[in-house]
């Protein structure tokens, strides 16, 4: 029941901290993104599963990521970080396929020539109609020939030694871009197999499956003033929709930005772990969906030993970035349900570096509330000394 | 759902679409300024569309003041995802701030008006019951329009956690509005019949309505201050952080909202123990909002930003002035109303500043990444294993008092 440690630091068992007299095995994710590819099967599958409605289609402009982080209606949120750094032996996807050059090379040819593909892009379309034909220029440089071969009497066109605005309807086409034009577009590559034009070539994709993390110390369920959310027999912590009345407190208590309320139904909502799957002895969607075992479901406690061993596998093969992410008991939240093998730093995935549950300070807060108190009542005391 | 349209824009923010940092209204100092070029940590495709100014927008210049607190914080370097915020920002609406000054008004009305009754002040109490009876009718409106479902208000009462100060604040409420109501209502006594089972009515509300106001009096310091409790037990960092001084800055400003209504409403006569408290309420708040802005590094920059730091420069002015009219000019029935209606609205804004301060630093991952990344720093530096809580806490502290 109530122990010294409910409000903050290790905790075994929250189930049983919480009253569940002969709990089940502590239930819990452990996500290795280090195999996530991205694929976005656990949102799906999260969505058809519980009906989560669809929070519509958005571009963003962060890589693959379109969906930007967890809330009411993305309970697994796929994030992708592009870096310039390499991860393993990567070599250029392709390169051995037979279909594999030819746009690889159409890149190169574009960088070659010095041409800023974004400078391009945001020009499209109010230049020359139809938008710039980059690649035959680039293929021009790249074949050595005379970048003002193309303008033709068009001397206003601009096309310096920077290549950016070289006028298009020139007569001269290349071979390598008849029938396809390079538009600045991110492309089906990985980002990039050539170096861009800061010059870094080796870039690695990082990808992690984001999720509530079901956390020891719950700052969502001790601040919840109706009881909605409660801690299930698997010492998950799930919201009942039927008590919840959306006063939003669960929203800002939450130290990595979970929880959300939906807009146009009032109430707060989250990942449960699939609570009505786990009573089923069912592997939650998230994971039953996943098809490189990036998250992986199991007790907690043997998860945490995985998860370890994974980690130090991961180090003697060289990756010494290789991190757990609350893993620990002794976090500032008792370690967290759902955790995470990492390839950097926390913050780089949207993470907060060291959370710490909100409520360890509650029994201060109230100290100095009461102080607070005291001093009105004296101040009150004081404003009445004196006849009038 | 108000008036101002200020809440449609930040539940505008807050669902439905992205919520990226650089968006944030209240922040000059965009957090892209924040991104060193070459050791940002959005590779690839989003570097090259930042590097080529998409998804920027201006103001990229910080303005730095001369004795500008913040000019003592370097501008932090930190990595983020796409400068994403890490928190989600609070749904409370502006609804919530009001509620901050109807609550505190209410309990600083309270107060005053079971000492108007000890000194036995008619027209002063008359009017500070009847104000805290309506500020804490305005509290219970905007606490419950504020929820996402306010037809299911009353779950609140289904259940008493002391975890939960919301909960703890319900039963507050619970408790002071009818204390506070019935003391008001009492004040309708002399308009009964002198005469005949009325005229008992009449003798009785008087009594009655003492011991009720007594009861809302001795309750209504902890309706001022619970506010400060449910708003530190966030994840919001500049609510969390100065949970210290919270209570005694929204302790001081309900002393000093009381006090101001006090002097708008009570005759020359009776205004001396509001002038008194709002001297002594207004101090209160002044020095600890100090604290509260000042003491907490990064964290406290909020309060000096944008729309929060100008409200709580105007009410850091209002409420001093305020104070001091009040004691001077307390033989004035216009000085002194116009102290009060200053108090008044010093207090309000100081309610405004936190709650807006509060949201901003939600909104920009760096109010979270910096302090959590000293936390560590400073954890690594001592070695491993060998801290407390305690200890963490005591570093903390002294990381946000002398930050580097």
């Amino acid at each position: 029941m109530v122990s010294a440690n409910s409000l903050y630091g290790p905790l075994h068992d929250p189930a049983r901290d919480a009253g569940y007299v002969d709990p089940p095995p502590r239930k819990g994710f452990f996500t290795d993104t280090s195999v996530c590819i991205g694929c976005k099967a656990c949102e799906v599958a999260c969505k058809e599963w519980n009906m989560v409605p669809e929070d519509g289609i958005d571009l963003l402009g962060t890589s693959y990521d379109n969906t930007g982080g967890l809330g009411a209606d993305s309970w697994r949120a796929v994030h992708f970080i592009e870096q310039s750094r390499p991860v393993g032996q990567q070599s250029s996807p392709f390169a051995g396929a037979a279909t594999g050059a030819s746009s690889e090379a159409l890149q190169q040819d574009v960088i070659a020539a010095g041409i800023d593909v974004f400078d391009e892009a945001s020009r499209l379309g109010t230049a020359v109609p139809g938008g710039q034909p980059l690649a035959e220029v680039a293929g021009r440089v790249a074949a050595g020939a005379a970048p003002a071969g193309g303008c033709g009497a068009g001397g206003s066109c601009g096309c310096g030694s920077s290549g950016g605005g070289a006028g298009g309807g020139g007569g001269a086409k290349s071979s390598a871009s008849e029938d396809s034009q390079f538009l600045g577009m991110p492309g089906m590559l990985a980002p990039a197999p050539v170096p861009d034009r800061q010059g870094r070539q080796d870039v690695r994709w990082l990808m992690m499956s984001n999720v509530c993390k079901h956390c020891t110390h719950a700052a969502c369920l001790d601040v919840c003033p109706t009881g909605a959310l409660f801690r299930t027999e698997f010492g998950t912590v799930v919201v009942q929709e039927d008590v919840c009345n959306g006063c939003g407190y669960c929203v800002s208590a939450c130290p990595y930005g979970v929880i959300d309320k939906r807009e146009e139904d009032g109430r707060a909502w989250k990942c449960t772990l699939c609570y009505d799957r786990l009573g089923a002895d069912q592997t939650p969607a998230c994971a039953k969906a996943c098809p490189t075992e990036s998250i992986q479901f199991g007790d907690l406690d043997e998860l945490r030993e995985r998860a370890e061993r994974r980690r130090q596998q991961l180090h003697d093969v060289g990756v010494t970035e290789a991190r757990l992410y609350g893993h620990d008991a002794e976090d500032g939240v008792g370690g967290d349900g759902a955790f995470f093998l990492l390839l950097d730093e926390p913050e780089v995935y949207g993470l907060p570096p060291d959370p710490v549950v909100t409520t360890r300070d509650l029994p201060s807060m109230y100290k100095h509330m009461a102080a607070a108190a005291g001093f009105m009542v004296l101040g009150a005391l004081a404003a009445a000394v004196g006849r009038r | 759902m108000s008036a101002n349209g200020e809440p449609s824009q930040l539940k505008g923010l807050g669902h439905g679409e992205p919520r990226p940092a650089q968006r944030t209204p209240h922040q000059p100092g965009q957090p892209g300024s924040e991104h060193v070029s070459g050791t940002d940590p959005v590779g690839g495709q989003a570097a090259r569309m930042w590097d080529a100014g998409m998804g920027r927008r201006g103001g990229e210049k910080r303005r730095k003041r001369k004795g500008d607190v913040n000019a003592v914080v370097p501008d932090a370097e930190f990595r983020s995802y796409y400068g994403r915020a890490v928190l989600k920002p609070p749904v409370w609406t502006h609804d919530i701030a009001y509620y901050l000054f109807t609550g505190g008004l209410a309990a600083g009305t309270s107060m005053l008006a079971a000492v108007a009754d000890g000194k036995g002040h008619v027209a002063a109490r008359r009017g500070l019951r009847l104000t805290s009876l309506g500020a804490v009718g305005a509290s219970a409106y905007f606490l419950i329009i504020d929820l996402g479902r306010p037809e299911r208000f009353y779950n609140m009462l289904r259940i008493a956690k002391p975890t939960s100060p919301m909960s703890v604040g319900t039963w507050i409420l619970s408790a002071f509005g009818p204390l506070c109501g019935a003391a008001a209502v009492s004040e309708a006594g002399a308009l009964l019949p002198r005469h005949g089972p009325l005229g008992l009515v009449r003798r009785l509300a008087g009594p009655l309505g003492s011991a009720a106001g007594a009861g809302a009096a001795l309750t209504a310091p902890l309706l001022a201050t619970y506010t400060a409790v449910l708003f530190a037990d966030t994840a919001v960092p500049s609510w969390h952080e100065p949970y210290r001084e919270l209570p005694f800055v929204f302790g001081g400003s309900a002393l000093a909202a009381g006090a101001g209504a006090g002097l708008v409403l009570a005759p020359v006569a009776q205004n001396r123990t509001a002038a008194r408290a709002a001297v002594i309420g207004a101090t209160v708040e002044l020095a600890a909002a100090h604290r509260m802005e000042g003491a907490h590094g990064v964290v406290s920059e909020p309060f000096h930003l944008g729309r929060p730091g100008r409200f709580l420069k105007a009410a850091r002015a209002l409420t001093a002035a305020g104070a001091a009219g009040a004691l001077l000019g307390h033989r004035s029935r216009v000085l002194s109303a116009l102290a009060g209606a200053s108090l008044l609205t010093g207090s309000f804004l100081t309610r405004m500043a936190v709650f807006e301060a509060g949201v901003a630093s939600t909104k920009d991952p760096k109010y979270v990444v910096v302090p959590q990344r000293e936390r560590l720093r400073q954890r690594g530096a001592r070695g491993q294993g060998d801290h407390t809580a305690e200890d963490e806490r005591a570093q903390q502290r002294s990381a946000q008092a002398h930050p580097a």
